[in-house]
């Protein structure tokens, strides 16, 4: 018993020490799945890291609750890729500002044979129409996430409003792999960015990129562009964040060096950037 | 089946080149779970018992079917309710504990108290009552008589602790809420193995789940001894 209470009580020192130190020196960044699944924070993170002599916490979820912690105060910095949910986020001052940090673009993933014949598409719309004609199984995030907010938006450009009451329409509420590796098993279509579709292709050998071409240059519709966002939460609204590093997260975000290596990053392993820079 | 036979081989190599990363994940499961255990058993066995030797019935009858209740909490909601309180906008926003391994074992302690209680309460009950009687006709004090009765209702007891172990070492939804899988700092087996199965790592996410199941095992064999010893 004495033992058991012993390392207690050090197990509880030690614990409380970690939330004192994560107060002083990390970042805690609220960002959307992509952004660390894909590798991509762990690829540039520690130069940060190094430079600040801090840590940076990253909570990967879905770009709706990356925005609802900040909205809450919980995050210091967010990077998310839904416009309009971010100017929500600005207008109620939770920002006062959203600097874009790089692009890359969403695709529509559907099975080789392409029953919809969706390839033959000239816009994602018309992909999404003839998708919804021979009512081919599509598989949505259904979740708030950027990329969710991004397919009902291109559903609301073909004059669809996919719902329950469409059986071939799923909605799994889960993230973009989740979604993708359970497109690749059901042999459905769905709408991904294409950095997760890259670093996930070789466990999705049943899909390939029905539109959007074969990089983001190629991609015959301008308004699959995929803008991510970062953004500090205003310390007027929530005085607890750590402000100061959080602008100093941004700006080293932002610096040519950082914008280099964040194109740089995948091009070995995929053949092609997984983020296009686009620091302004 | 592939998938499982090299998630087999690769929790052996993590097991075997001592993974630091793994490690630590390992290490923190088992501090939050373990503190959180230990915490709900400290205050949850004097408190069954006490629910479970009152007199006044219908009170008890009621705070039976809330434990009861309790012991259904869904993971989820318990996280969100604790991830609400503690966020800065919350009422104790101000101790810092949101994403940091104390809000975890907060979680975890509020879905593993109410199975402490509620199962050492029916344990208790199941004592048989000529016991009481008897010691206290023996002129034996309240406390004498309630350590008489949990000495005797101990496998029961013991069996309570492992069902809260069961709920909390496998437990994700709570944990992910309030730790946010931060690498190195809140990501524990069971966040880890949803991470990795996001990222279709499904042979490092089974890796990770034999490795919990082999933990799992290695505690409730102790807890097990320890309830065998307690039945001799």
């Amino acid at each position: 018993m004495l033992v058991f209470v012993t390392a207690m009580s050090t197990s509880i020192g030690n614990l409380s020490s970690t939330a004192r130190a994560a107060e002083n020196t990390a970042l805690r960044l609220a960002t959307t799945t992509s952004v660390v699944d894909t590798g991509l924070a762990a690829f540039i993170f520690p130069d940060f890291e190094r430079a600040c002599g801090c840590k940076v916490d990253a909570i990967a979820v879905g770009t709706g609750q990356a925005l609802e912690i900040g909205k809450r105060g919980d995050a210091d910095v967010v990077i998310v890729h839904a416009r309009k949910l971010e100017d929500q986020f600005i207008a109620d001052g939770h920002a006062r500002e959203r600097r874009e940090v790089m692009y890359n673009d969403f695709i529509i993933a559907g099975p080789k044979d392409d029953p919809a014949s969706a390839s033959t598409a000239q816009s994602a719309a018309e992909a999404f129409k003839s998708i919804a004609v021979v009512k081919a199984p599509f598989f949505s995030r259904g979740d708030k996430s950027g990329t969710h907010t991004k397919e009902l938006a291109i559903w609301a450009t073909a004059g669809i409003a996919p719902g329950k009451a469409m059986p071939w329409y799923n909605a799994l509420g889960q993230g973009i792999r989740e979604v993708l590796l359970s497109a690749n098993e059901k042999g459905a279509y769905t709408l991904a960015d294409r950095g997760t579709w890259l670093s996930l292709r070789s466990k999705l050998p049943n899909l390939r990129i029905v539109f959007g071409g074969g990089s983001a240059a190629e991609n015959p519709d301008k308004d699959l562009i995929n803008r991510y966002a970062v953004m500090a939460v205003a310390p007027d609204k929530h005085p607890g964040v750590n402000h100061p590093l959080a602008v100093k997260f941004i700006q080293w975000l932002l610096q040519p060096e950082t914008q280099q290596k964040i194109g740089r990053f995948g091009v070995d392993k995929f053949g092609q950037s997984l983020f296009y820079p686009c620091a302004r | 089946m592939d998938d499982i036979s090299r998630g087999l081989t690769h929790a052996l190599q993590l097991i075997v080149s001592a993974d630091p990363a793994v490690m630590q994940i390992i290490f923190l499961s088992l501090e939050v779970t373990g503190l959180a255990l230990v915490i709900s058993t400290l205050i949850g066995v004097p408190l069954g018992a006490i629910i479970g030797l009152s007199s006044r019935a219908r009170a008890r009858g009621f705070i039976t079917v809330l434990l009861y209740t309790g012991m259904g909490l869904p993971p989820v909601v318990v996280g969100l309710v604790v991830y609400l309180l503690l966020s800065r906008s919350g009422p104790i926003g101000a101790l810092g504990w949101l994403f940091t391994p104390a809000a975890m074992i907060a979680a975890q302690i509020i879905i593993a108290l109410p199975l402490v209680t509620g199962l050492t309460m029916a344990a208790v009950q199941s004592v048989d009552p000529n016991l009481r009687l008897q010691m206290r006709s023996l002129g034996a004090t309240r406390w004498q008589e309630t350590r008489a009765v949990l000495r005797e209702a101990r496998i029961g007891v013991i069996a309570a602790i492992v069902a809260a172990f069961g709920g909390i070492i496998s437990e994700v939804g709570a944990v992910m809420l309030v730790g946010g899988n931060i690498e190195g700092k809140t990501r524990v087996l069971t966040t880890a193995i949803v991470l990795d199965t996001r990222m279709g790592e499904f042979d490092a996410a089974i890796a990770l789940g034999i490795i919990l199941l082999a933990l799992a095992f290695v505690a409730n064999a102790a807890l097990f001894a320890l309830q065998r010893r307690a039945g001799d």
